[in-house]
């Protein structure tokens, strides 16, 4: 291992123990006088408690407005190779796909321009090359882009969506997230690129309830799978799992968020019309539940992590919108234009769609958009005391 | 419509980008806003902006630089 320029007892404590660690990894790359800074530069952060980045600027590729963020060193006399150290988001494949060729590519790419230190995957999804120079920028886009590669968003723009395995791997899957976020991020390339909103919009796309790319708590607008028709049944495994000590009224029936279903000891009932799509069952009982057959996804808009206000998660806009791929998504991109028009003319500058259809309200919001209100757009349903339902109108008026 | 050109779009965009620099930071839609008041809506949209504010970045007389959100500015030389 290559020394550092300085000792560093603070981070070295973090390359104890049997996980991985970031500090060895980073040490590896300690032979590039910018990689060999930044690691002295977060050992004077870990002794003061406090960052010594700035990030922000004038930084970019010629064109676009996203994709390199810039970031400088406010000890850039003490660590001059962090004087400059801009980060790049390069666009990933679909669902993280890569051939070990493709990696190599992009490690290349990266060992060639810049520190060697990489971050698989951002939040957002991206790949993340960490620590370049300004007079870089451009040398990288152009090997980027020779090699069939893109930068992903940054700023008040698209930002580069993505999606989970979906079809690729997972029977769950309620339609192609893999097609639909590639379409997408084609079809909206100019948005991604080119900043024309008040703040950051985040597309992503999970193939079933169980959302394992967090969709409903990440992303402006959440495409996650569902199924309109009954969940697939086979009683004859549904009893397997009893036999192997699988206890159908206490881990299943019981846990169902509507009390919706219930097992004789033979037929596994399940009222579906009062089925919420919670995933619990079929998880439970892989080989015996499958979603239904009449696929496509519920479209939310509007969540965001915390950063100014508080978490917000995605609300329900379109409940059921097929997903078919030979409609090229036309409804959903029509609706994502029709979004983007009002925010973009409306929303105050850092303001998610989320935080501004909070401000001017639903109802205002959905008149301007055209769509139409519906029962599945109330949160909790079940439990709002200024919801009724038709059964509870007609018993009281028996 | 009356007759805007991209390129007159452009260059209107370029001069309210200078005469605003170093005291007022405008984000692309600010740009967009400030075209249609200036040629009107019947001559200038949305749309037409947008292909303009392109013109101005690819030709690279003006940048985008992020400060806390996206802005259209100069470049620095
Ligand atoms: S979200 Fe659903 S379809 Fe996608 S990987 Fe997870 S379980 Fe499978
Ligand atoms: S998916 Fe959820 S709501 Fe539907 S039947 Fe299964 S446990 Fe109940």
């Amino acid at each position: 291992m290559t020394e550092t320029k300085r000792k560093t007892p603070l981070i070295d404590e973090l390359e104890k123990g049997p996980w991985p660690s970031f500090v060895k990894e980073m040490k590896k790359e300690a032979h590039k006088p910018i990689t060999r800074d930044a690691i002295s530069q977060l050992e004077r952060s870990y002794e003061e408690h406090i960052s010594h980045w700035k990030h922000g600027g004038l930084v970019g590729v010629m064109g676009y407005g996203g994709g390199v963020i810039g970031r400088y060193s406010d000890l850039a006399a003490e660590f001059p190779g962090v004087a400059e150290f801009h980060t790049f988001r390069v666009n990933q494949p679909s669902a993280w796909f890569y051939t070990s060729d493709a990696l190599r590519t992009l490690c290349d790419i990266w060992d060639k321009h810049g520190s060697g230190i990489t971050n698989m995957h951002g939040s957002t999804g991206d790949i993340v090359f960490l620590g370049g120079t300004t007079e870089a920028i451009e040398p990288i886009f152009a090997d980027l882009t020779a090699n069939g590669w893109d930068l992903g968003g940054s700023g008040s723009n698209m930002r580069t969506p993505s999606c989970c395995v979906g079809p690729a791997r997972c029977e769950w899957a309620c339609y192609d997230t893999l097609n639909a976020c590639y379409n997408i991020t084609q079809s909206f390339q100019d948005e991604l690129h080119r900043p024309f909103f008040p703040y950051k919009y985040k597309f992503k796309f999970a193939g079933c309830p169980n959302d394992c790319v967090a969709s409903i708590a990440r992303s402006d607008c959440s495409v996650i799978g569902t199924w309109k028709d009954d969940i697939q049944v086979n009683n004859a495994k549904v009893k397997d799992y009893e036999k192997q000590g699988l206890d159908l009224n206490a881990d299943v029936c019981d846990r169902c968020p509507t009390r919706c279903m219930s097992w004789d000891g033979k037929t596994l009932a399940i009222d579906n019309s009062n089925c919420v799509k919670c995933m619990h069952c079929i998880n439970m009982m892989p080989k015996a539940l499958k979603p239904g057959k009449e696929r496509g996804a519920t479209i939310l808009i509007g969540s965001k992590a915390p950063i100014v206000g508080g978490a917000l998660l995605s609300s329900v806009f379109v409940p059921f919108l097929e997903m078919d791929p030979e409609s090229e998504y036309s409804d959903l991109k029509e609706l994502t234009e029709a979004i983007w028009e009002l925010w973009g003319e409306h929303g105050k500058s850092r303001e998610r769609v989320g935080e501004f259809i909070q401000r001017v309200g639903l109802s205002n919001f959905l008149e301007e958009i055209g769509l139409e209100p519906v029962p599945e757009m109330v949160m909790h349903p079940r439990t709002n005391p200024y919801i009724f339902f038709d059964d509870e109108i007609f018993e009281k008026a028996e | 419509m009356a007759e805007v050109t991209i390129q007159q779009l452009a260059d209107a965009m370029y001069d309210l980008v200078k005469s605003t620099h170093g005291k007022k930071n405008l984000k692309p839609m600010d740009v967009t806003k400030a075209m249609i008041d200036q040629f009107g809506e019947d001559s200038v949209d949305k749309a037409l902006c947008k292909k303009a504010l392109r013109e101005l970045i690819d030709t690279g007389r003006c940048i985008y630089k992020y400060a806390g959100g996206s802005f259209v500015t100069l470049p620095e030389n």
